[in-house]
């Protein structure tokens, strides 16, 4: 099993959600997020002082899948969510352990 | 002297519009600090309603309006209010309204004057020592400039403050307000000192919405601040208002006009100091002038002030919400522009008369707060200290001070934490 993680820019969310739900993905969580990469941060004038911003809003998706789905859905998401410049976002894979449902305590692939 | 209902029941509401503007600064400050200090900024404001409303009615207004021998104080006694109910106001003349009513609108004023100061201070100010600073502050300060400026003695004037005496133009407290609040800010943010963090850290207001919200209240109340101090229902009420509205509406319009050709940007939170900026300006001209010179006035009160906001980070002070840059700037232009403007000043008469004794009410009233506030601010910072600890004001004033967070925008069902001690006076 592998945790997808995938940083995206905001006004890119919808189109990564429904691209997943067309790929038949049940369960994302979603967080709002904030960071900096290459993006680096933008400006702000209050009273006639700039401010540099730093952090830029994200959206964070974290998916749990099989070991087969990974690649499609990686492929999924970056399709949906690229628009070619800088600030895009990040997806990394990291291999998952264990996994449980809390409803009725199954585990692993009988939990996804 | 019969009582006259509609001069009565426009200054009742007055008294109440200018009451309003009180919250509307809480709101206009608030908004403008970081989210950790939001409730210490609006507190400071309540907590001026609180001490100046008693000290008023006890023995204040005597301070500022009672009879006295000299052009610099009223009598000091206990104003005895109890006694005055059917009394009429006599100001320089005769109003046909309750000399209780002009006792309520002035305390206003008051309140005001002294909550202004407190945007010099954001962040970083002792509540305790705040309190202590607003009760002596009216006594030794606002009282006695009050009674300068605005009391104009019995029906024939005799027993008038000095400025109002000298004909020192000052309708409803450019003077003795915004120059008075502005000059004691910048003692008071001189004594205290700088923020940690000032010119180094982003310390962007936490919540623009609030500001405007803040800058609307004053803008409604400013109606009755300026048309209320005509202390009557007539045609220089009239004229208040509508220079009120222009010279609000020309600074808005000015100050953006800056912002766009400097910083390439015309900003929400220009234009709320654009309001505040003109209302400061047309505040002792609003009925010294025409309406078409309010445009100049507040045309060029936006400007200005827009560029003199940028002053404290020449000169290294901390003035945190710019009470000097907007109502020490605009308080002067203001008074000044009446020496100008005037039918006796010196675009009508070529004469500079008028401007000269403008200049002079202006330069008292900056230099008598500047001082005292300075020494004020001194001793009190000596005795019981000015500043919170630096942990509490890293960690923020709110929490430190207040026990309490602006905020709890949390998902989670009802917040986050649990209760954890006994609650305290519970029946």
């Amino acid at each position: 099993m592998k945790l997808i993680t995938a940083i995206i820019q905001p006004e890119k969310f919808e189109a990564v959600k429904a691209a997943l739900l067309e790929a038949d993905v049940h369960g994302i969580t979603v967080s709002e997020a904030s960071g900096y990469g290459r993006q680096r941060g933008h400006t702000e004038i209050y009273r006639g002082v700039e401010h540099t911003v730093d952090l830029i809003a994200k959206v964070r998706i974290d998916i749990v899948t099989t070991d087969q789905l990974v690649d499609s859905l990686v492929e999924c998401i970056v399709k949906a969510a690229q628009t070619g410049q800088v600030g895009d976002g990040k997806i990394w894979v990291t291999d998952i352990e264990k996994l449980v449902r809390v409803r009725t305590g199954d585990e692993n692939e009988a939990a996804l | 002297m019969d009582i006259n209902s509609g001069d009565t029941a426009w200054v009742l509401i007055s008294t109440a519009l200018v009451l309003l503007m009180t919250p509307g600064v809480a709101l206009f400050y608030g908004g403008m600090v970081r989210a950790k200090s939001v409730l210490n900024m609006m507190m400071m404001s309540l907590a001026s309603a609180a001490i100046v409303t008693m000290l008023w009615v006890s023995f204040g207004f005597s301070m500022a309006f009672g009879d006295s021998e000299t052009p610099f104080f009223g009598s000091f006694e206990l104003s005895n209010l109890g006694s005055l109910i059917n009394e009429i106001t006599v100001n320089g003349g005769e109003f046909p309204i309750p000399l209780l009513l002009f006792v309520a609108f002035q305390l206003m004023f008051a309140i005001i004057t002294v909550a202004l100061i407190s945007g010099a201070i954001a962040d970083r100010t002792k509540f305790s020592s705040w309190i202590l600073f607003v009760g002596i502050w009216s006594v030794i300060v606002y009282f006695p400039v009050a009674n300068w400026v605005f009391d104009f003695g019995n029906q024939n004037g005799d027993g008038a403050g000095w400025l109002a005496a000298l004909g020192v133009i000052d309708f409803a407290g450019g003077t003795a307000v915004h120059i008075n609040a502005g000059a004691a800010a910048l003692a008071l943010t001189l004594v205290i000192g700088r923020r940690i963090g000032f010119k180094r850290d982003a310390m962007r207001p936490h919540s623009l919405p609030l500001v405007l919200l803040g800058a609307a209240l004053l803008w409604f109340g400013w109606f009755g601040f300026n048309a209320g101090s005509a202390l009557s229902a007539n045609g220089s009420a009239a004229l208040a208002v509508l220079n009120t509205q222009v010279a609000a509406a020309s600074a808005l319009a000015g100050w953006l006009v800056v912002e766009r050709v400097r910083d390439g940007h015309s900003t929400t939170l220009g234009a709320a100091s654009g309001v505040v900026a003109g209302l400061v300006a047309i505040t002792p001209a609003c009925v010294a002038v025409d309406p078409i010179a309010s445009i100049a006035i507040g045309m060029v009160a936006g400007a200005l002030c827009a560029y003199a906001v940028g002053l404290k980070y020449r000169f290294n002070y901390d003035d945190s919400l710019d009470v000097v840059g907007v109502h020490l700037v605009a308080g002067l232009w203001g008074t000044l522009a009446i020496g100008i403007f005037n039918s006796d000043g010196l675009l009508s008469t070529g004469s500079f008369d008028l401007l000269i004794r403008q200049a002079l009410g202006a330069i008292t009233v900056l230099s008598y707060s500047f001082v005292l506030t300075f020494i004020i601010a001194w001793l009190l910072m000596k005795t019981v200290g000015l500043r919170i600890s630096e942990e509490s004001e890293i960690e923020g004033v709110d929490l430190s001070t207040h026990a309490e967070s602006a905020y709890d925008i949390d998902t989670r069902i009802g917040g986050s934490g649990t209760l954890s001690g006994i609650i305290k006076g519970r029946a």
